[in-house]
């Protein structure tokens, strides 16, 4: 190994070299700190003029949008967001985590040596693929579901379909749900594959089965990797426009089903933005969905950092 | 000892072992079908004019042509945005492993990194939109570029981070040992054995970007010609697949399964590539 590969022979240019390349590097280091400020800033800025119209509160809790008659309110779109994406992680996280204990705990390790390369693979795809697979497979699957549904159960809340068409927000929750399962099985086995071997052998040890032993001594300790898993899919889910707007409907109005169409917010910015010039306040207002989408990632990032750190101290303990 | 069968504990694990294996398959069969239904819609719109040729008129309406514009405009989009996030995210994930490695200021900017992995890349767009027209710039390839670029700049030094702070602290401590500086540690130590996981960074990043339609939906526009310099407006193949999917027309739908399909060949292409040059690196990294 050579190590004095510096331009210049003599210590003092070594040192210099070192210490020019410290400042840059973090220099360089402070770039992301600065990007999510400057962004944020900018944001705001341009959210600014849509309170001089309307009150922070009505504008996330108003549920009329009418652009042109200056009524701006959020609720609507806020719902389909949430909707969307807390079907997605219904659906997607416990067949996730059983599928990676499965494939960890049960499976032989040729499996799952088979299998990492194509879950990586499959968490690469974008997402607008996904859309297609909604469009072409889980939209037509969906109303006769519903009809499945009312003809064993009947009248249920939440599960009434009055909504001919699939498209809907269980659609979107399906591919989102789908759409994020590789992130969250790839991270959720290598969580598992971390858990020491003991830990699993003193379970076996005393006598428990072998899901015993997952259920009391591998998930406790896994948590923490667990619920970081969650939280990527979350953030994966909550952001997604394209593949979302393909399936979902976009239609403003608070959904009362799972079968009925929704607008979540990303839809909201990426359907309109072509017009936010032309009318009055509108840009303020779609800007504002953006600062919120931006405020609720960076409030989720902190609440999961509070939860992991109490949670791996509950672990520790 | 033999268990009996009709314990609680037995029953709850052959009940557990069926629910794993039911999900198990049905998310196989979710992921399978994905790449069966893009395959099979795709597959029959295929022909040589999709990857030769721009569209000619009347191609939404079902004429000739094919996807050139998409195809090098999303190769653009993301090779400039692969190039530009590479330039500063190197240095960013040298800064934390050789320069700060665990101070508090390193776990904060850590911190920061995973925010910005968790912003949705609308927003990148609509953030480099506001700059475009605060400047009275319109949409073009050098603006669709910014924002995958700062899309990309997490994945790739979160990526690249992870792989750096697994080199063994011997290693550096020899370097140090033998009088290097911290500069000359970072190069001689750091870099050679990072270097798999540095490119299957880029190549990441690169996959995530070609993919992503959001932050080129505001920044980089819709052409049907192949962009000429960074101040045109740029097609890409993921807003190709959305556009077409909604249009009326059946030839012109089975357009946008095709786009799709070469989207995924593209992301199967970089994805095994990855695979390999990391593989042909790592014979440089000690262990």
């Amino acid at each position: 190994m050579r190590l004095s590969q510096s331009n210049s022979r003599t210590p003092f240019g070594r040192i210099f070299n070192d210490k020019l390349a410290a400042r840059s590097f973090l220099l360089a280091a402070s770039f992301p700190l600065l990007v999510l400020l400057f962004m944020a800033g900018a944001l705001l800025l341009r959210t600014l003029p849509i309170f001089q119209f309307v009150t922070p509160w009505e504008f996330l809790t108003g549920d009329l949008w009418r652009p042109s008659q200056g009524e701006f309110g959020l609720s609507t779109f806020i719902s389909g967001t949430l909707w969307v994406t807390l079907l997605a992680l219904v659906v997607a996280v416990p067949p996730c985590i059983l599928t990676s204990i499965f494939l960890v705990e049960y499976a032989r390790r040729g499996t799952l040596r088979g299998l990492l390369p194509v879950i990586d693979l499959l968490a690469g795809i974008p997402s607008v693929v996904y859309g297609v697979w909604g469009v072409l497979v889980v939209v037509p699957l969906v109303p006769r579901l519903g009809q499945f549904l009312r003809s064993v159960f009947g009248d249920l809340p939440l599960l009434t379909s009055s909504n001919p068409t699939g498209f809907s927000i269980l659609a979107g929750g399906i591919v989102l749900a789908v759409m994020i399962s590789p992130i969250i099985v790839s991270i959720t086995i290598e969580v598992l594959r971390s858990i020491p071997q003991g830990v699993r052998e003193a379970a076996l040890a005393v006598g428990s089965t072998r899901w015993q032993a997952v259920k009391h001594a591998v998930l406790p300790n896994a948590l923490p990797g667990i619920i970081a898993a969650a939280v990527m899919g979350l953030s994966r889910a909550f952001g997604e426009t394209l593949a979302v707007m393909m399936v979902v409907g976009n239609t403003a109005a608070i959904p009362r089903s799972v079968f009925d169409p929704g607008y979540p917010l990303t839809a909201l910015i990426a359907n309109n933005y072509g017009e936010m010039m032309s009318i009055p306040r509108y840009d303020a207002a779609l800007m504002g969905a953006a600062l919120l989408l931006l405020v609720v990632v960076i409030v989720f990032n902190i609440l999961s950092a509070l939860v992991l750190a109490r949670v791996s101290q509950g672990a520790r303990s | 000892m033999k268990r009996r069968w009709w314990t609680l504990a037995h029953l709850e694990e052959t009940f557990f072992r069926l629910l794993m294996r039911i999900s198990a398959l049905v998310l196989v069969l979710a992921l399978a079908g994905i790449l069966l239904a893009v395959l099979i819609r795709g597959l029959p719109a295929m022909n040589l004019d999709m990857i030769t040729k721009v569209p000619e008129g009347g191609f939404y309406l079902g004429g000739g042509g094919g996807l050139l514009n998409a195809i090098l405009g999303s190769l653009y989009l993301a090779g400039g945005g692969t190039i530009l996030a590479f330039l500063i995210s190197l240095p960013i994930a040298m800064g934390l492993n050789v320069y700060a490695p665990s101070s508090r200021w390193a776990a904060f900017t850590r911190m920061t990194l995973d925010v910005l992995w968790g912003i949705p890349s609308l927003v990148y767009g609509a953030f480099i939109f506001l700059i475009m027209i605060s400047m009275g710039m319109r949409a073009s390839l050098g603006a669709g570029i910014l924002a995958l670029t700062l899309l990309q700049i997490p994945i790739m030094v979160r990526a690249m981070d992870e792989v750096m702070r697994l080199i063994p602290g011997g290693l550096k401590e020899a370097a140090y040992g033998l009088g290097a500086t911290r500069l000359e540690m970072a190069r001689a130590v750091v870099l050679r054995q990072a270097l798999p996981g540095i490119f299957t960074a880029v190549l990441l990043a690169f996959g995530r970007g070609i993919g992503d339609a959001a932050s080129v939906l505001f920044t980089a526009g819709f052409t049907d010609r192949i962009p000429t310099s960074l101040a045109s407006p740029a097609a890409s193949l993921p807003l190709a697949v959305f556009f077409q999917l909604s249009s009326p027309f059946p030839e012109v739908r089975a357009r946008g399964y095709a786009a799709a399909l070469i989207l995924t060949v593209l992301i199967l292409i970089v994805s095994g590539l990855s695979r390999a040059v990391a593989r042909r690196l790592s014979r440089n990294v000690v262990n």
